[in-house]
């Protein structure tokens, strides 16, 4: 079994998650009892991220980072079957749930997750949620640095924090060092980005105020370079302005976006400051470059063979794989390479225990131990070497996990939706396989080229559906299933919030006004347009009439 | 309601009085900021403890430099939920220098207490079902803290070594 | 006056998320199973009888909602109430529409 470079619990690390898992196995005691009602019992087990959902409990698992080793999957496989239904769900903040669980297991369970150095520490809750970073983290030639140490700096100083634990409502944190955005940083209540300054010297940019939701935003810049050393306490002075200075009044105004958006970007930046600079005259929050470069340590590049840039050829259902699915790696002779979670027809971010401990053999055997989970829902193998694309392609198909549509219209982010979520308005999960079935056709995907799709069941939007440069809402309109579409979003660098097209379509309408809307684009395409550069470039009228073509002839013939 | 400080129950040496009503003879006297403001001079005349109940909303800075000349002040919890007390009671102990007490008033859990220890509070309004067992149980579920915070404890790092 | 429609009455069992359906003073797992309230006098004072439920650590957060009889079965109205007392309609292989024990015959 081979073990990746990634941060390994100390005793200190192991002690805090036992205690942890002890606290919460009393709480059920106490709640099973009724020395604790549910209203006092529904904020602890949240904090442990356990829901009540709509046919049982639901546990989300944190993956700092989207990190997870071989022994870490396989341990997710034997609680799919032990405790769950045999699968789980990778979500958009890369975290796994699994929606089957039972209230008395719990506590076992996450004595299970402790053994492998896991948790489900504030995986819910109005606090500091799971860290997230680029899947190619580490692996990417892009980046100025791995961004990760910070990510696990920032877990730790997260984890239990006293003055931030009961927040107005969640604070999602993403971490990034490159140009390219894979993570959705801007969407985020709070973002670090790893950047250089006109010295060279390296800090960090930070911004805030992102969000989806009902009111979705983009992050404004809070300062475009913090000293290294600085981090910490400029992101408590965030916290803290945001804890203070947020609304309490009403659950759908209380994330930190509305705040920023109320006092604007540049008020809130001096409340920031004030703050920061009485933490940095404090001096308790610094943080020593020995301890960056020690946790740094536990992520450094693993020992790539020497080789060189070989990249084989095969079949066309090879040559398919690697085109959508294989990204460049920085050492000689490596690759990246994506496992999409969106098997044509299946549930999106869906993966079986079989396919846990399949994925965890290709891990031990192909990516020194390691796998990363991306927020578009799908797994990324982050050091092969390129000879071996073949082998694990092959591997891949056996397991149904061989998909080659990473980052194709076929690959679409969905939330679980009505299918199981208490929240949810409408399903998400069968209009994702209506659409992915509508265009299974390879060749069509390829010519159509890059085209997020992200589906919502509700306007909680873990589906994303704000970023999708396709986004799709599920809304209960008189008991009826209804979609909303939505145009022009976009998760990347690029960010920016997609726009309504107007009234919903139904359940058996939305598919054909996309299929409309894409080839559409298709036609009116100039060379090198994404679908997000044709509709920036053509702005929403001509879609929304392509889109509504079928209601407005209905319309018009009576 | 009774009192915890320290790591028992104790009398409550303050009257809590309502905007309305006299203050007493004698004796700490805990009034609402509101009332603090409007009656201010009469309180700080008498020779006796003076205490202000601040609101989710009011952040301890309304106070002043009036902040010194109080021996308590009690930061209300209106929903368990409503966290901004935790930083007040932080920005007492650091910013403002208060070295009086901080109670907890109002409505929160008992895996509260150790947050609100962290951050500066020292006395506990608690129901009258609550037990010493029960308060040491929620100081001593969790060994060790990541973060620094006015309680000055060792964090994790530094027990490290770094 | 306006006919309302019946009601059912459903709650999750505390210690599993088990969704529950109230008949009689007690609750059962299938929904065909549960009590139907044409009066909603009835019907409230089913959610209020449940309350002891609640109290006593059994279920959490009952509630009521409605259902029609479609050529004699009792159906939700509420997609949401129909899929939780079915199953996901992703996975049939999960849930209690893979245990039979959801709706009836009728």
């Amino acid at each position: 079994m081979a073990s990746p470079n990634m941060y390994r619990y100390d005793e200190f690390d192991a002690q805090f998650v036992a205690e942890r898992v002890a606290q919460f196995r009393g709480q059920v005691v106490r709640r099973l009892a009724g020395e604790l009602t549910e209203d006092q019992f529904k904020p602890l087990r949240l904090m442990n991220g356990l829901y009540l959902q709509l046919h049982a409990y639901m546990l989300r698992i944190a993956v700092p980072y989207g990190t997870l080793a071989s022994r870490q999957m396989r341990k997710l496989a034997h609680i799919a079957r032990k405790y769950d239904r045999g699968f789980g769900h990778f979500t958009t903040r890369t975290n796994m749930q699994f929606h089957w669980i039972k209230l008395v297991d719990v506590p076992d369970i996450l004595a299970e997750l402790a053994a492998v150095e896991m948790h489900c520490i504030q995986t819910s809750g109005n606090c500091v949620r799971n860290v997230t970073a680029d899947p190619f983290a580490g692996a990417t030639p892009e980046e100025i640095e791995d961004p990760r140490p910070l990510a696990e700096i920032i877990r730790q100083w997260s984890s239990l924090h006293p003055e931030f634990v009961f927040l107005a409502r969640k604070f999602k944190i993403a971490v990034g060092a490159t140009p390219h955005d894979r993570a959705a940083l801007q969407w985020h209540d709070m973002c670090v980005e790893v950047v250089r300054n006109a010295q060279g010297r390296t800090g960090y940019k930070v911004s805030a105020g992102g969000g989806m939701g009902r009111t979705p935003y983009i992050a404004h810049m809070m300062s475009d370079f913090v000293e290294r050393e600085d981090i910490l306490a400029y992101l408590e002075a965030v916290l803290r302005v945001y804890n203070q200075d947020s609304r309490r009044d009403n659950i759908h105004k209380q994330r930190i976006k509305i705040l920023i958006n109320a006092i604007g970007p540049e008020e809130m930046r001096e409340r920031v400051v004030r703050e920061f600079e009485e933490l940095k005259r404090m001096g308790t929050l610094q943080l020593p470059k020995e301890e960056l470069a020690r946790i740094a340590a536990y992520f450094a590049a693993p020992d790539f063979e020497t080789l060189a840039d070989d990249m084989p050829s095969g079949d066309a259902a090879f040559e398919n794989w690697k085109k959508a699915n294989v990204h460049r790696h920085k050492a000689p002779g490596y690759a990246i390479a994506t496992i999409s979670l969106k098997a044509i027809g299946q549930t999106p971010g869906d993966i079986s225990a079989d396919q846990m401990d399949a994925v965890a053999d290709l891990m031990d055997e192909f990516s020194l131990g390691e796998v990363r989970v991306s927020h578009e829902q799908n797994l990324v193998l982050p050091h092969v070497r390129q000879r071996d694309l073949p082998a694990i392609f092959k591997r891949l198909q056996a397991i149904d996990l061989a998909t080659p549509n990473a980052g194709l219209i076929t690959d679409i982010i969905a939330c679980p939706g009505l299918d199981y979520c208490d929240l949810a308005n409408a399903r998400s999960i069968p209009i994702a396989q209506t659409i992915a079935k509508r265009f299974a056709d390879l060749d069509r995907q390829h010519r159509i080229g890059e085209l997020k799709i992200k589906i919502s069941g509700c306007i909680n939007a873990c589906g994303h559906h704000h970023a999708g440069h396709i986004g799709i809402l599920g809304v209960d309109k008189k008991g009826v299933e209804f979609y909303q579409l939505l145009l022009g979003g976009s998760g990347a660098e690029d960010a920016s919030v997609g726009q309504i097209l107007g009234p919903g379509f139904g359940e058996h309408e939305i598919a054909d006004a996309v299929e409309r809307v894409v080839n559409y684009y298709v036609k009116v395409r100039r060379d090198g347009e994404r679908f997000l550069d044709t509709y920036r470039r053509l702005g929403m009228e001509p879609f929304k009439n392509i889109a509504y073509q079928e209601q407005l002839s209905a319309a018009y013939n009576g | 309601m009774r009192l915890i400080t320290g790591d028992a129950f104790v009398e409550d040496a303050f009257t809590t009085v309502p905007d309305d009503a006299p203050l007493p003879e004698s004796g700490g006297a805990i009034v609402s900021l509101t009332r603090f403001r409007r009656d201010r001079d009469i309180l700080l005349a008498r020779n006796s403890p003076v205490g202000v109940r601040l609101l989710a909303s009011e952040s301890p800075e309304h106070l002043g430099d009036d902040v010194r000349r109080l021996s308590l002040i009690a930061l209300e919890f209106p929903k368990f939920r409503d966290g901004r007390a935790f930083s007040w009671a932080r920005m007492l102990r650091t910013r403002l220098g208060f070295t009086g007490e901080i109670r907890a008033v109002g409505d929160f859990l008992y895996d509260q207490i150790n947050y609100q220890r962290r951050v500066g509070f020292d006395a506990w309004e608690v129901p009258d079902h609550f037990t010493l067992e029960q308060f040491r149980r929620a100081l001593t579920e969790m060994t060790n803290v990541y973060q620094p915070s006015t309680d000055g404890r060792k964090t994790i790092r530094e027990l490290r070594g770094f | 006056m306006a006919a309302t429609l019946p009601q059912m009455l459903t709650a999750n069992r505390l210690k599993d998320g088990d969704v529950l359906y109230w008949k009689g003073a007690n609750w059962v797992l299938p929904l065909a199973e549960g009590e139907v309230f044409s009066d909603p006098a009835a019907a409230q004072a089913a959610l209020a009888a449940a309350q002891k439920d609640v109290t006593g650590n059994l279920v959490v957060n009952p509630y009521l909602f409605e259902v029609r009889a479609e050529n004699g079965i009792i159906r939700p109205v509420k997609e949401r109430e129909i899929i939780r007392a079915a199953g996901p309609t992703v996975r049939p292989d999960t849930g209690k529409q893979a245990t039979g024990k959801q709706a009836a015959h009728g």
